[in-house]
């Protein structure tokens, strides 16, 4: 509100003028108008985190995080959860990274933008990012489980079933595709962050093209792409929709060891808590508990990732 | 511009004969990144091709027939009605339960959303001083970054209460509570778009305004949104993309209940909720696991179609400001 009616002040004044009262009365309708709705949106933001941290700091502990869960899911902690949630979001980095990377660097230093490989990058990437997270989870089942697994479950293992089924790697592939725009979107800002000047002057220098790229470009925008692998990170950590299918397990007695193991996940034992359970209020606490620990590990991981970005947009300015 | 600059710069350099050594290894990295590249166009065929794959016999198979047809998913029929229950004994698909509920709760949140995301984006662009903006759009990106099944968890726990005790609704989860969940996850998406359609409009064109004594209002109603409308088109548009797709604060604050209902107060399921609830159950292969696929394929198609829709606004709009900026 003060920010709006300074900003208005500050404004060149024709305020003297009889005519333009009116005037200054709608600029002030619209500048609470514009607040309020801001006011709301963050508002939005600290009810939701507020709630959870409230409800949720009462059940944490360290048992609550090391210990797995007991008494048919309604004691104990959740700690088979958060490991599965960390193997699963670290293999789907290790496939969703370099692959965004390496589309990204072909996007800003290789293609010509009118080259018609790369609009249709472009498009993918854009589609890609609006496909819902159900639909991965779909893909990931017909596809990798049951095309790809039972393949090479008939060609290495004599047809036992090995890969043709929901498991750990699959879930952390269709994850990574689900991901790969956040990679390829934020690498692509960074990259066209570093001013030409740097590339200019390796080229100059004799460096090849692909030297300049792994030499200059590249470090110049490793914060850029430390953005994308962490926002990735946090995006995969949190979705439910594309890995209840292709791998989440409701409760396992044991850790995942192999890469055609189930696992356990925060966001799916969020879901199965909430859902499955014959007794709400006895899992509610619980509840708490889990999402709030899924809320720090994405937000946490947000929070610095939007800051990183911030640097990144100010140094991005200050070039323009 | 920037790579094309490089490319330009280096070419004389390939005429040496000094460079011919290392050409290979570099026409090598470019291919393997021009491969990885191909990544992302692949991803989509190969969702196209295997989701399509697995919802095709819902239109060629004569098995699939004896349960389920074109007309039985789209029509009312005479005894089965408007209903979705493909688990009893005699199991009925009609999808029109569900597609209401969609549209049902996506109307409710762009109902929330859009004014909203649309006042907040003028706010940031128009109003806010540097550093108010500073803070705003970051603590918005912060909500895009909270997993929908933490929204959907709220909504169901917290949500759903206040919205029975304020409006006293006849069953505790609906598609009120759903939709007000959902506009939670979509503010960020159209705040975001809209306030980079606003910030594109150039300056010059709030210049003119206000020095041809038209009052800031005036101008912001008259000159800014206006050329800023394709681009904030574009946010709605994508936001109405976004929540259909949307799954986990659906599935868990709807209620579940596929009902030809209209009103705001009762259960109700959308497409996604059926698919993530029922797929995990299903016979794989079975008439109803194909009913499935079909649904994702279609959400896949309208997904594709509308954020095709929200770009060419985009671009619309890039092109008509460009000759003036």
């Amino acid at each position: 509100m003060s920010a709006a009616t300074t900003a208005a002040a500050q404004k060149p004044a024709p305020a003297q003028t009889s005519l333009s009262r009116r005037g200054n009365f709608a600029d002030r309708v619209l500048g609470t108008l514009t607040t309020a709705a801001t006011v709301i949106i963050l508002l939005m933001l600290c009810v939701i985190v507020g709630d959870v941290v409230i409800g949720g700091s009462r059940v944490l502990s360290w048992e609550f995080i090391s210990a797995p869960p007991r008494n048919g899911m309604t004691a104990g902690g959740i700690f088979p959860a958060i490991f599965g949630t960390v193997t699963l979001t670290l293999l789907m980095t290790l496939a969703a990274v370099p692959a965004g990377v390496a589309t990204a660097v072909y996007l800003t230093e290789y293609a010509s933008s009118e080259s018609l490989m790369a609009r249709l990058v472009r498009v993918c990437i854009a589609n890609l990012a609006g496909v819902p997270s159900i639909v991965f989870g779909l893909f990931g089942l017909g596809f990798f489980i049951s095309t790809l697994g039972r393949a090479i479950d008939r060609a290495a293992y004599g047809g036992h079933l090995t890969y043709g089924q929901p498991s750990l790697i699959w879930a952390a592939l269709t994850l990574a595709i689900l991901t790969l725009p956040v990679v390829v979107v934020s690498t692509e800002e960074a990259l066209r962050a570093v001013p030409r000047e740097l590339r200019d002057a390796s080229l100059a220098l004799g460096a090849t093209k692909f030297q300049t790229i792994t030499h200059v470009v590249l470090p110049e925008a490793l914060g850029g792409i430390l953005t994308g692998g962490i926002l990735a990170v946090s995006r995969g950590a949190g979705e439910v929709a594309p890995i209840m299918f292709t791998g989440a397990a409701y409760f396992l007695p044991y850790l995942p060891t192999h890469l055609n193991d189930q696992f356990m996940n925060l966001g799916y034992h969020v879901y199965v808590l909430a859902t499955q359970s014959p007794d709400v209020d006895r899992t509610k606490p619980l509840l708490y508990g889990t999402v709030l620990v899924l809320l720090v590990l994405t937000f946490l991981l947000n929070l610095v990732a939007v800051l990183i970005r911030l640097r990144t947009r100010r140094r991005l300015q200050a070039h323009a | 511009m920037v790579s094309r600059a490089s490319t330009n710069g280096e070419r004389p350099a390939s005429h040496l004969s000094l460079t011919r050594q290392v050409r290979w290894s570099e026409r090598l990295a470019e291919a393997l990144i021009k491969g990885v590249a191909l990544v992302s166009i692949a991803s989509v065929l190969l969702i196209l091709i295997f989701v399509g794959k697995e919802a095709l016999p819902v239109l060629t198979s004569a098995e699939v027939h004896r349960e389920v047809s074109l007309t039985t998913l789209f029509a009312p029929n005479a005894e089965a009605g408007y209903m979705w229950q493909p688990v009893s004994e005699v199991p009925k698909y009609n999808v029109l339960p569900l597609f209401l509920g969609t549209l049902k709760v996506t109307f409710i949140a762009l109902l929330f959303a859009v004014p909203l995301s649309i006042l907040a984006a003028l706010f940031v662009s128009e109003f806010a001083h540097k550093r108010a903006r500073e803070i705003i759009k970051p603590a918005i990106e912060l909500l895009a970054g909270i997993p929908s099944v933490v929204i959907g968890f709220f909504a169901l726990v917290v949500l759903a209460s206040w919205v029975q005790r304020l409006f006293g609704t006849e069953h505790r989860l609906n598609a009120l509570v759903a939709g007000m969940g959902l506009s939670f996850a979509i503010c960020p998406i159209v705040f975001s778009v809209s306030e980079d359609a606003l910030r594109a409009v150039p300056n010059s064109y709030r210049s003119a305004a206000l020095a041809l004594g038209s009052t800031r209002a005036q101008t912001l109603l008259r000159v800014v949104l206006p050329a800023a409308a394709p681009g904030i088109a574009a946010a709605v548009v994508l936001g109405f993309g976004r929540a259909i797709g949307e799954t986990m604060i659906v599935v868990l604050a709807s209620g579940n209940a596929a009902l030809l209902d209209f009103g705001w107060g009762t259960s109700t399921r959308t497409v996604t909720a059926t698919i993530a609830q029922e797929l995990g159950e299903v016979v794989v292969g079975s008439a109803h696991y194909d009913v499935l696929f079909f649904l994702g394929a279609l959400l896949f198609l309208s997904t594709l179609a509308i954020n095709l829709a929200g770009e060419r606004f985009v671009h619309r709009m890039r092109k008509q400001l460009g000759g003036s900026q």
